[in-house]
């Protein structure tokens, strides 16, 4: 009988192991948003072997063409190649979200750690930074900080960081207020670790999985800041392509070629909606059974 | 005798709650001896996990310690503090929890968990805290522990995690461990091989136990010595082969009757009416008087002291051969 309980137990363990590698395909959600995703990114990555013209090389000659072979979305005011500029600005965007959202992550998720897991003081005082935060729209914080500090790519960092940490420190912070009522943090601390094992080592990885569905969205978020930012020329800096720009760059030909402004408008569109997406997927592929 | 490892006095812990102050713990002293067994028995909220909790300083945020000593291994507990308390945890004194599914970290391997110690405590290099993982994970009888290891807790089975508990109890080479119902989460069958398990470490690694159970059969089994609780206090103690025989608190009584005899040395099977009282307003004189069958006027008028009846033995009840005379009428269990 044991033999045939040890062989069942051993069944379920090869059963989860191959969980995630099983369900994964099955989650259309998961499935759309990496393919989106991938596309882009993997055009964001070969920009050089898919365009055939530089993305700020201008042809003065052959401004604002449709549609060619030789200009497959067209070219600008300046005769830059839309298509080129796109992909570049994939690139721009694409790498400014990703990082924007790693410091607040990062910032964010410790200090929820810290608050949740002490409480007393440490947690008031985080609840009243966060509420204070909090209590400001998102872009129009952000918009007034990259407006103050000024603008370039190193400044929206440090705007997205300020406002971005609450939202992963709220998260974190009620996750730790459950788990540290576990049983193993109490055996953890039976074992006589130390606080900061016990933060880093047992509770972050139970913790952190919420943190991460959630970053997924932020990146949105943030794309969607750097191109109202770059719209408003607080953003990345010209001649660097970057879709904000292009939408406002194209704004004053939107009645005789309107596609200048909506291709870029599409692109930021499409991305966001990958990211969603992959957002969701992962959240139904990581809720734990 | 030598030194108790472990000698408690006088403990009490209150819990500080919105409709005032619980005593959960209230005058509890006993010692334990190197390589000896105790063991702590009492209903649901008697108070005996509280107690053991409070032992290492790891009570629940609303509660504290509010009199009585505790001393481990010479050091007064009470009076280290926080590091030289977490320096104790672990490698003089560690504890086995209820329910090893929650007691162990969901998203760490097990070989992991028990290297974590030797790792971070003993100051093992990473190769040697394996190594000792393994080897832990041998003592405590898990087989094909070289594969095992890498698994986590989820993917094995219930008595497989306590003995994954148990390696971890023992990975900070402690010499005292602390065992809350360490088997009542588990089949019958996994049970007694957990319980042989203990007994065996015990002899073999010369380490003391303090068993928190509900069941008296558990305590029978692993301990020498016991201490009833009931209401946050030390009702009776004294040797299990003594007070099983011949128990002389009406709670232990009550208590030893309630258990299903299969020896049919007796033919009913009792259970004590009422319910353990509120903490938060504890009955006048004897706790126990609610529910006693041999309550006089006497049991009401105060506080009733812990009566030595030598041969170790002690009980808290004023008409204690009231109830040694009527187990001598009707006996109770001598099985197991």
């Amino acid at each position: 009988m044991a033999v045939a309980a040890e062989a069942v137990v051993e069944a379920q363990v090869i059963e989860h192991r191959r969980g995630f590698a099983r369900r994964w395909y099955r989650t259309p959600s998961f499935v759309a948003g990496v393919t989106i995703l991938g596309l882009i990114v993997l055009a964001a990555l070969a920009a050089p072997l898919i365009t055939n013209h530089g993305p700020t090389s201008q042809d003065l000659l052959n401004t604002l063409q449709g549609p060619s072979s030789k200009h497959w979305l067209g070219t600008d005011d300046l005769g830059r190649d839309v298509w080129s500029r796109l992909v570049y600005g994939a690139r721009t965007d694409l790498k400014v979200a990703f990082l924007a959202v790693l410091f607040p992550f990062a910032i964010g998720t410790l200090i929820g750690l810290v608050a949740g897991y002490y409480g007393g003081w440490v947690d008031t005082i985080t609840n009243w930074f966060v509420n204070v935060v909090v209590a400001f729209p998102f872009y129009v914080l952000i918009i007034a900080l990259v407006f103050a500090l000024g603008s370039g790519t190193r400044n929206i960092y440090i705007a997205i960081t300020i406002v971005g940490w609450v939202s992963y420190t709220r998260i974190i912070r009620g996750e730790v207020l459950v788990a540290k009522r576990r049983d193993y943090v109490l055996a953890a601390k039976s074992g006589g670790l130390s606080d900061a094992r016990i933060l880093f080592r047992h509770l972050l990885p139970n913790v952190v999985t919420q943190a991460i569905v959630f970053a997924c969205s932020d990146i949105v978020l943030d794309i969607l800041a750097i191109v109202t930012l770059g719209y408003l020329g607080l953003g990345v800096q010209p001649p660097n392509p970057d879709w904000g720009r292009m939408i406002a760059d194209g704004q004053t030909y939107l009645t005789t070629h309107w596609e200048l402004s909506t291709i870029p408008g599409i692109a930021v569109v499409i991305t966001a909606l990958g990211l969603s997406l992959l957002a969701d997927g992962l959240a139904d592929l990581l809720r734990p059974e | 005798m030598s030194e108790p490892l472990l000698r408690v006095r006088d403990l009490q812990v209150e819990f500080g709650l919105a409709r005032g102050t619980l005593r959960a713990v209230d005058g509890v002293s006993f010692d334990v001896y190197p390589g000896e067994a105790l063991g702590l028995v009492g209903e649901s909220g008697s108070g005996k996990t509280v107690a053991l909790r409070a032992l290492v300083g790891l009570l629940p945020r609303a509660a504290r310690i509010t009199g009585g000593t505790v001393e481990i291994d010479g050091v007064d507990v009470g009076a280290a503090g926080e590091g030289r308390r977490r320096e104790l945890r672990g490698t003089t004194v560690s504890m086995i929890f209820q329910e090893p599914m929650t007691a162990l970290n969901p998203v760490m391997k097990v070989g992991e968990q028990i290297a974590e110690q030797p790792l971070v405590r003993l100051g093992m290099s990473r190769r040697d805290a394996r190594l000792r993982a393994l080897e832990l994970m041998r003592l405590v009888g898990i087989p094909d522990p070289e594969r095992r290891v890498r698994a986590y807790p989820h993917e094995l089975s219930g008595g497989m995690r306590q003995r994954v508990m148990i390696a971890i109890a023992l990975s900070g080479n402690p010499r005292l461990i602390l065992c809350d119902e360490p088997t009542t989460a588990l089949d019958v069958t996994i049970q007694d091989q957990i319980l042989k398990l203990l007994q065996k470490l015990q002899r073999e690694l010369d380490v003391a136990l303090v068993f928190v159970s509900h069941d008296l059969a558990v305590i029978a089994q692993t301990c020498r010595r016991l201490a009833v609780m009931y209401a946050g206090q030390v009702v009776e103690t004294g040797a299990v082969a003594d007070v099983f025989r011949e128990p002389r608190h009406p709670y232990t009584l009550g208590l030893l009757r309630s258990v299903p005899d299969f020896d049919a040395v007796r033919e009913t099977l009792s259970s004590i009416p009422g319910s353990p009282p509120d903490l938060a307003s504890p009955p006048q004189g004897c706790r126990f008087h609610p529910r006693c069958p041999f309550v006089q006027t006497d049991c009401l008028a105060g506080a009733i002291p812990l009566l030595e009846l030598g041969d170790g033995r002690a009980a808290r009840c004023l008409h204690h051969d009231r109830v040694a005379a009527d187990v001598r009428r009707e006996p109770v269990i001598v099985s197991g």
